[in-house]
């Protein structure tokens, strides 16, 4: 007799404390919303929001150092925070599961993928081998798996990160439970993988009549795939309601901060200035990776070939493409942090491809780079004006010059100049990545390459330090290489896109046209497989 | 319209809410337990090495034919070298050659305590360099760490004892004998280290920066090789004072005229039937001193390596 307006889940007041060193007093305070049956509510939030907290909280996975302080979790009207353990092994699975973020670490390594789905059932249910195998390739062949009665037998290693994630839901439900939990399902996947499982949640999700529990950063995802949305900010519910009533009339001021940030799909229509003098030109570039060693066979991986790309003082050009694309090996090999196999890179038409790393003095100051981690690409053990210095001190710049020239930095990135004095685990991740863009322009480069610079970053946050870039590539007239994966922050940024796709580039020309009118195949894949893309959020 | 934009972000963004300030490695090192105990023991160690001579002690050398093989607490007298008979309270009693066990032991504190020290400075400069070089500039790497596989292939006391035999048995030599068959241990953990700091953003950026190689060697990559150095430091000490008392008890270290605990047990062999003591007085100082290194170095590695603490 379960109908649609039986909750599946009603979260109470729900307060999870901190630790007392911990950034707050408490990591979920009173957090109230509840899940139908058959539906899916996001959880949308920003890092440090508690939602996977929450999460945790609701399958009893919460480490001892962050007890549930007060409040219930009703699931199916059990107060799961208050059951014995026993019984939460009972429920977990049969009446709740959860799949988490990176399907390679979340399934054991040394068990075939048939065998811990057949744990589950042999922990939870009577049937005989012959059936539980029955079960299993039944599952299998439900999450779309090709070919299950091989998948039974692989190892996690042997599937692809998309294939990983399908056994991982595969696991989840084949108990039937009546909540699923995903805790950024999509996240470590590249964007053509995550329309597919979206899709293949969306589907499941309406055959079964379960509610979902989705959990995202990601207001793409959010659009694509929820009924209701919930959106925490440091532990606490801003806001709930509708899908449509929350993305395109949000009323927190919060969400509607939000929103406004997600960068759109279409390209930002700037005009190109096309006789701009050359800064950087490549041709025919190649990265060829050889393994193997005295004893084994060599084996050639091609990173990059054939690569022949050119950006003009003053403009960006974007190169987009999934993981193993050949985009970052590129940006590398311009930068000569590794060696190019074949091919020419030219900065002002001199040739840099092949000059040994001794004679490099001049490359090195005309080109920086902006790395994805800002935890990792600060020495923790130096001062931030240590590190913004270093730089002109090696080109022979005096230091109360180059200390006076990093304090105007500090200023241009917004930042208070007293910052210099500190070291980088006193800034969050966003002020990181200024301090490194500060460090790249106290080096007065022309051409500054930002590799997935933001993408690391909180969609507020990226939405600053993006207008910091282009603001600094205005004001400076630098040529910019701008090397993402996420289509919507191309679009924002970029004056031409070079598309890679197993280390080629397969479509290349100006945004407005690759945006608007994508010829290459795999290109249009790409663009429709964007989340959200249809949806036009509001409030902004 | 983008100027307030910006403003409402910055203001509500995650980022401007409230990071509490971390505690330094340093002040988490205070707080350790383990760290506190075997610290508190070995000031202990070290002041009573250095008030030796304050403590109630005679030189420890000075025999005296008239008080041999005493019980620990007997009362008796000495005769010095220049003549001078002196009454002294043997608190541990005396050896066959009617030295005082007691002066023996606490100056004993003072070489083990050198040895350890000194051991694993050396060690630790030697292992460092060879890590880094092997780690940075790959055509050495294979070379050097072949070479490193060498020594270890070699059980460390016996090239302590070859080391020794080759030359004359002093300080120096026992402590280079005793150093050389870390070095390989520390090559590694250096080497290893470097191998994945070299590959951090930060250290790409100091290259595509224009630092110089040996900058970036000294300045970026062996800085964030300090707290794993410290704790394997702590360890390799131990193990020196072990194998000094080891190769002093085997008749191959320092001379038999000074006093060691290896070689305070040394000389109880004989008697150690009869004059148990002559062992057990030196042995607990040994394990005590010992033991306090551990778990200092336990403390360390706890609070300077989280990761590692985790796991535990």
């Amino acid at each position: 007799m379960s109908d649609a307006d039986t909750p599946v889940l009603e979260v109470r007041n729900l307060t999870v404390a901190l630790p007392v060193d911990g950034d707050r007093r408490n990591a979920v305070s009173g957090v109230s919303f509840t899940v139908m049956r058959g539906e899916i509510v996001c959880l949308v939030g920003e890092s440090g929001s508690g939602k996977s907290v929450i999460a945790q909280a609701i399958m009893g996975l919460l480490p001892k150092t962050l007890p549930v302080a007060s409040g219930e979790v009703l699931l199916e009207g059990e107060d799961v925070t208050k059951v014995p353990t026993e019984r939460l092994r009972q429920l977990r699975c049969a009446s709740m599961s959860m799949i988490f973020q990176e399907p390679m670490t979340a399934l054991n390594p040394v068990m075939t993928c048939g065998e811990q789905i057949d744990e589950v059932l042999r922990e939870h249910t009577a049937l005989s081998p012959a059936e539980r195998r029955a079960k299993t390739i039944d599952i299998l062949t439900e999450v779309v798996l090709p070919d299950p009665e091989r998948i039974v037998g692989s190892y996690p290693h042997q599937l692809s990160g998309g294939q990983r994630q399908r056994i991982m839901i595969a696991m989840a439900l084949v108990l039937e439970p009546a909540l699923l939990i995903a805790d950024e399902p999509t996240t470590a996947l590249d964007v053509t993988t995550q329309a597919q499982i979206l899709e293949l949640v969306r589907d499941l999700q309406l055959r079964r009549g379960m509610g979902v529990l989705f959990i995202t950063h990601d207001f793409g995802v959010v659009a694509d795939v929820a009924h209701r949305v919930a959106v925490l900010r440091l532990g606490r519910l801003v806001e709930m309601g509708d899908k449509n009533t929350v993305l395109k009339h949000p009323q927190h001021e919060y969400t509607i901060m939000l929103i406004g940030a997600v960068p759109t799909l279409n390209p930002h229509g700037r005009a190109v200035a096309a006789d701009a003098p050359l800064v950087l030109e490549t041709r025919r570039l190649a990265k060829t990776y050889s393994d193997g060693g005295w004893f084994s066979r060599r084996g050639e991986v091609h990173a990059a070939d054939d690569v022949t790309l050119e950006i003009r003082r003053g403009q960006t050009l974007g190169i987009v493409g999934e993981s193993g694309s050949g985009k970052s090996t590129v940006a590398r090999c311009i930068v000569r942090l590794i060696d190019p196999t074949r091919g020419e890179i030219r900065i002002h038409g001199e040739d840099i491809a092949r000059k040994p790393l001794g004679a490099l003095r001049d490359l090195r100051r005309k080109v920086q780079i902006v790395f994805q981690d800002p935890y990792r690409s600060l020495n923790p053990r130096r001062t931030v004006g240590e590190a913004v210095i270093e730089g002109p001190l090696n080109y022979g710049l005096p230091r109360a010059e180059a200390l006076e020239r990093a304090r105007k930095l500090m200023e241009l990135v917004r930042m208070d100049p007293a910052v210099l004095e500190r070291y980088p685990h006193q800034f969050s991740g966003g002020q990181r990545q200024r301090i490194c863009i500060a460090r790249a322009l106290a080096m007065e480069p022309e051409l500054l390459v930002a590799d997935e610079a933001v993408s690391a970053l909180d969609v507020s946050v990226q939405a600053q330090v993006l207008a910091l870039l282009e603001e600094i590539r205005e004001r400076f007239n630098l040529a910019m290489l701008f090397i993402t994966h996420d289509l919507r922050v191309a679009a924002q940024v970029c004056d031409r896109v070079a598309v890679m796709s197993g280390g080629r580039v397969v479509e290349y020309g100006e945004a407005n046209e690759v945006f608007l009118r994508p010829t290459h195949e795999y290109t249009r894949a790409l663009f429709a497989a964007a989340p959200g893309r249809d949806f036009v959020f509001g409030g902004g | 319209m983008a100027a307030t934009d910006a403003d409402r972000y910055a203001a509500l963004s995650v980022e401007s809410a409230d990071v509490r300030p971390q505690e330094t490695a340093w002040q988490r090192v205070r707080r350790n337990l383990s760290v506190r105990i075997g610290g508190v023991v070995l000031v202990l160690l070290l002041a009573v090495a250095a008030l030796a001579p304050w403590l109630g002690t005679v030189d420890p050398t000075m025999f005296d034919a008239g008080s041999r093989d005493l019980p620990p607490g007997a009362k008796g007298e000495m005769l010095t070298l220049d003549g001078e008979v002196i009454k002294h309270r043997f608190h541990f009693g005396s050896d066959s050659l009617g030295r005082d066990i007691y002066s023996r032991v606490i100056y004993g504190t003072r070489v083990s305590l050198f040895v350890g020290v000194v051991a694993a400075l050396v060690s630790l400069l030697l292992g460092v360099f060879c890590g880094l070089t092997a780690g940075y500039l790959r055509w050495l790497d294979g070379i050097l760490m072949r070479v490193m596989d060498g020594i270890m292939a070699i059980p460390a006391i016996l090239i302590a004892i070859a080391l020794v035999a080759m030359w004359r048995a002093s300080l120096v030599t026992v402590i280079i004998a005793i150093a050389i068959p870390e070095i390989p241990r520390v090559a590694r953990l250096v080497r290893s280290l470097v191998l994945t700091i070299r590959e951090e953003p930060y250290v790409e950026a100091a290259t595509s920066l224009g630092t110089p190689t040996w900058k970036i060697m000294l300045g970026h990559i062996l800085p964030n090789t300090i707290a794993p150095l410290v704790v394997m430091g702590t360890f390799i000490a131990a193990s020196a004072i072990l194998i000094e008392a080891i190769l002093s008890f085997l008749g191959v270290g320092l001379p038999p005229d000074i006093p060691t605990w290896g070689n305070i047990m040394a000389e109880g062999r004989i008697a150690f039937v009869q004059f148990p003591h002559n062992i057990f007085i030196p042995g607990i100082f040994l394990t005590i001193t010992v033991l306090a290194v551990n778990i200092l170095g336990d403390g360390l590695r706890d609070t300077l390596d989280p990761k590692m603490a985790k796991r535990i």
